[in-house]
């Protein structure tokens, strides 16, 4: 069983439909209960909207010790801000505490685009919303397949910076160069969207839903 | 290499079929919404636009089940618009498998609905459709597909939009429309360079050139069009090839 873990923000049928779609034969439920989060083979930690909301989501559900101990035993995919929330700290919407499992902070775009024109003159859109690529920094599993530079789906206002390069398996250039997927034992995250990266996306998803770390 | 701009084919839905006709060389029904998406899909587009034009409010489950369907096989982005009057609309569409929700009319008669559904579930969640029309010097808002004024200035507009929490807008020119001459690429820039967020220009595509002008001219982030890639006219793989032949960065 994967169990995609519901924080109550945005929109988790997607990222459902895609892992059904990638493991036509693994149950994939999408889950706030402590239960199933415990009993499942797999977690995706997927999140969109703003990282406090989700934060606190987790805490309203008591969901952050079930979290943790994933974390600590499970294969373990975070996506967007199942990404940011792995690391200690946010500067959206004033700070906020994260779960603090990797080094580093999650900041807001204009700090790095500030004033940088793009290719086709204007400043650089926030958010960072479309197809960019991924620079793989790091072999890993769940790259299987997936060319380097190959292009994902990113919507997002803020990114990671990481202070631990051996963390870093994935970077994206907008502006200056960011982190946009990490990895450590058997945790594997990414800023862009796998489920909505059509051919690229479903492979990583497919790479997840057999990786044995 | 860096961010791409999107080629978003536009798909006008009613009653659960699409209408004006997408001709593909062997495609079986034409009029399948979810066969268009297969398509499109398979030739490289960016994301999909599904514009719900049914008239009558019974049908609107129809395009909850299309919306189901197409998500269940097509894992690129979805949007759609049209009949989306609340928040508990964009919900319905978000759960059925919908990325982004394109709000029009609702937002003029109501613009705090705009920052109740971003608050709800996120900026990235929430498109503003701007129809506008040039009008003087500048360009005027319209609603209900183009027939009612609004007395809105479209750049002050889209900013006022932004400002709620919006991530995108969508931009169409009513004056092109349909016409195929191109762009308003007046329209698109100034929008474009008021606001901080993406704008998708609409509205006037007839050539792959127009496609490149919107981008290079009209300083657009994303390109939408129907009727060239609905009658077989060009693919979007085409499409890519001409962007990138103009200097645009494109994902192929």
């Amino acid at each position: 069983m994967i169990t995609v873990v519901d924080a109550g923000t945005g929109n988790l049928r997607s990222v459902q439909k895609a892992l059904q779609f990638v493991a036509p034969g693994q149950d994939v439920l999408v889950s706030a209960d402590v239960a199933d989060i415990r009993g499942a083979e797999r977690i995706v930690l997927p999140g969109q909207g703003a990282i406090n909301t989700w934060m606190r989501a987790l805490d309203d559900r008591s969901l952050a010790g079930a979290i943790n101990h994933a974390l600590d035993n499970l294969p373990v995919l975070g996506i967007c801000l199942g990404l940011q929330a792995l690391f200690a700290e946010s500067e959206e919407g004033g700070g906020v505490q994260c779960l603090g499992r990797m080094a580093g902070r999650v900041r807001h775009f204009d700090a790095i685009t500030h004033g940088a024109q793009s290719a086709h003159g204007g400043a650089h859109k926030i958010p960072h919303m479309g197809w960019n690529t991924v620079h793989q920094k790091q072999p890993h599993p769940v790259w299987d397949g997936i060319d380097d530079a190959e292009r994902f789906y990113f919507v997002h206002s803020y990114f990671v910076e990481s202070d631990n390069s051996q963390d870093v398996v994935g970077t994206t250039d907008y502006g200056e160069t960011f982190t946009s997927a990490v990895a450590r034992d058997n945790v594997f995250a990414t800023q862009f969207h796998p489920e909505k990266s059509a051919e690229a996306g479903l492979t990583l998803l497919k790479n997840f839903c057999s990786w044995n770390p | 290499m860096t961010l791409a701009k999107r080629i978003i084919p536009c798909l006008d839905v009613d009653a659960g079929r699409v209408v004006k006709g997408v001709k593909f060389v062997d495609i079986i029904d034409a009029g399948d919404p979810v066969e268009a998406a297969r398509r499109y899909n398979a030739q490289g587009a960016d994301e999909l636009t599904f514009l719900d034009i049914t008239a009558s409010s019974d049908e609107r489950d129809t395009m909850v089940r299309v919306v189901e369907e197409v998500a269940s096989e097509v894992f690129i982005p979805l949007t759609v618009g049209g009949g989306i009057r609340e928040v508990g609309d964009v919900r319905r569409m978000l759960n059925a498998g919908a990325d982004k929700v394109s709000i029009n009319t609702a937002a003029v008669a109501r613009p705090e609905l705009v920052r109740e559904a971003c608050d709800q579930y996120g900026s990235q969640a929430i498109v503003v459709a701007v129809d506008a029309k040039r009008f003087g010097d500048g360009w005027q808002v319209y609603t209900h597909g183009g027939r009612t004024e609004t007395g809105l200035d479209a750049v002050a507009w889209a900013k006022k939009m932004a400002d709620y929490g919006a991530g995108e807008i969508l931009l169409t020119s009513m004056d092109r429309d349909g016409t195929k001459d191109g762009f308003d690429l007046g329209l698109t820039r100034a929008v474009s360079d008021a606001v901080s967020i993406p704008v998708i220009a609409s509205g006037g595509v007839g050539t792959l050139d127009h496609l490149a002008d919107g981008v290079i001219e009209g300083h657009a982030d994303a390109v939408l069009a129907a009727s060239i890639f609905h009658f077989g006219q060009h693919t979007i793989a085409e499409a890519k090839t001409h962007m990138q032949s103009r200097g645009i960065e494109v994902r192929v």
